[in-house]
């Protein structure tokens, strides 16, 4: 009985300081922050509202008073510009997530697990997320820089304009392979159908994906709650499950 | 300023549109002329079906026919039979995905102008003997150019602002299929402000010029 009654009285505690927070999350964050989004709002009272959109985007409607608190970027470098022009608030910025490349086709058996298909090349189409905007694109290019391979598959790019784009291009057939996210493949913590190589971490930068409090979630105990939530094991276990590392 | 990249991109969309919109006036005007004359009960099927990529988001039109186009898809299926290979990711492609999506914006100002001529006219022609196909020639089209003008301004003009199919089945690769409203959309996104500016700006005067050349053309035609 005791319990129980400290029980309802932290959640009463916690329902009567309740507050939202406004989450701008990265396309590819999509699937893990909304099952972390409902852990946090039974588990601390608050309530998280998300909108997703490319990285790009969402610091272009950020930095024209797009009403977030907290953004989840799907790189690095986004987050650590906003502090340094002001739109972020300093000293809030960490890495929730790092992501894993992989070369992944949906035929089954054309993607062996050490990527010698790239040498042999007997494919039309290679689908990568443009390396200009989308970090996943760049890690590409740097796994394809290091095992030389750069300039005998360049010519065969079709290039998307973000990550969930170039998985499309893969899935449909249109490229016969693709460098996609790891996270797009997982499917109950386990990969899902096709053929892939999963691409060590050492053949490029790390994938890192960082958080940042905006302006606009300054003093507000819901956007703090959330950064802190997102550093839990809850997160990270449900982050982990769908193909990043922590 | 510009760089060679948004030369090419600028390029190669004016090249899409005009080939589009000459591919449209080939195709729509025919089939304007039997929507506009016909009384046969297909009539309505057929003009909904035009009018329908009016309808769909440009990307999601774009996501179907990356699916039909595709190796698994039956139009895909049927260009690699024909030995033409797949569409999706070649200029080609863009032609096709360009000609759907801006058809009504053809189709249907020819239409129009096609009906507001009425019978009398074309009677008139035809008790001077002249054949059908004179008939259309000489006195129908004529009569229909306020609408070809329509149909030429609006079917290059919507080319060239096309965005949402070019994603979807584009690739984005240099010299086939990376057009200026792509290069534009990842100026953006690479948070690059002042090269999108200078290449927006350069697509609006760009497309300025030649609607206002077409509009020059045409009322020194009727003066004519």
């Amino acid at each position: 009985m005791k319990r129980n009654a400290l029980v309802l009285g932290l959640a009463m505690s916690a329902t009567a300081q309740a507050g939202d927070v406004q989450v701008a999350v990265a396309a590819n964050f999509m699937a893990p922050a909304k099952q972390i989004a409902q852990h946090f709002e039974r588990d601390t009272g608050h309530k998280a509202t998300l909108s997703f959109g490319g990285t790009g985007k969402l610091y272009a409607q950020i930095r024209n008073g797009a009403p977030f608190d907290v953004m989840l970027a799907g790189d690095d470098t986004t987050p650590a510009r906003l502090e340094a022009e002001g739109g972020a608030l300093a000293g809030t910025r960490f890495t929730y997530a790092t992501g894993r490349l992989v070369l992944w086709s949906a035929r089954p058996g054309l993607v062996d697990d050490k990527g010698e298909v790239l040498k042999k090349g007997e494919f039309k189409h290679i689908a990568i997320a443009n390396p200009r905007l989308a970090p996943y694109g760049a890690a590409a290019i740097e796994t394809l820089t290091a095992r030389r391979l750069l300039d005998a598959v360049q010519a065969r790019f079709v290039q998307a304009d973000n990550i969930a784009q170039a998985h499309q291009f893969v899935a449909t057939g249109n490229a016969e392979l693709g460098f996609v996210a790891l996270s797009q493949l997982m499917k109950n913590g386990k990969l899902g159908e096709g053929s892939a190589w999963v691409v060590p971490a050492s053949l490029h930068q790390p994938i890192r994906q960082d958080a940042v409090i905006i302006d606009k979630g300054k003093g507000k105990p819901a956007a703090e709650a959330w950064m802190k939530y997102l550093k839990g094991d809850k997160a990270k276990a449900v982050i982990k499950s769908f193909g990043y590392e922590v | 300023m510009l760089a060679p990249a948004d030369f090419a991109a600028l390029w190669l969309t004016a090249k899409l549109a005009t080939v589009t919109t000459l591919l449209l006036l080939l195709i729509g005007t025919p089939l304007a002329w039997w929507l506009a004359r016909t009384r046969s009960w297909w009539k309505g099927p057929l003009g909904a079906v035009v009018a329908l990529p009016i309808v769909l988001p440009p990307t999601v039109l774009g996501f179907y026919l990356l699916l039909l186009l595709g190796p698994n898809g039956p139009v895909g299926r049927f260009t690699e039979w024909a030995g033409i290979g797949l569409l999706p990711f070649s200029f080609g492609g863009l032609v096709v995905g360009s000609v759907l999506y801006s058809m009504p914006f053809v189709v249907q100002p020819i239409q129009n102008a096609f009906e507001a001529i009425g019978d009398g006219p074309l009677e008139a022609a035809a008790t001077l003997r002249a054949a059908p196909l004179d008939a259309f020639f000489s006195v129908a089209v004529p009569l229909a150019r306020p609408g070809f003008l329509t149909a030429t301004v609006l079917g290059f003009a919507h080319t060239v602002g096309e965005f949402g199919v070019v994603l979807m089945i584009g690739g984005n690769i240099p010299d086939q299929t990376r057009v200026v409203s792509v290069l534009i959309y990842d100026h953006v996104e690479a948070m690059d402000y002042a090269q999108a500016h200078w290449l927006a700006g350069g697509m609006v005067v760009f497309a300025f010029l030649v609607l206002l050349a077409l509009y020059l053309l045409n009322s020194r035609g009727r003066r004519a």
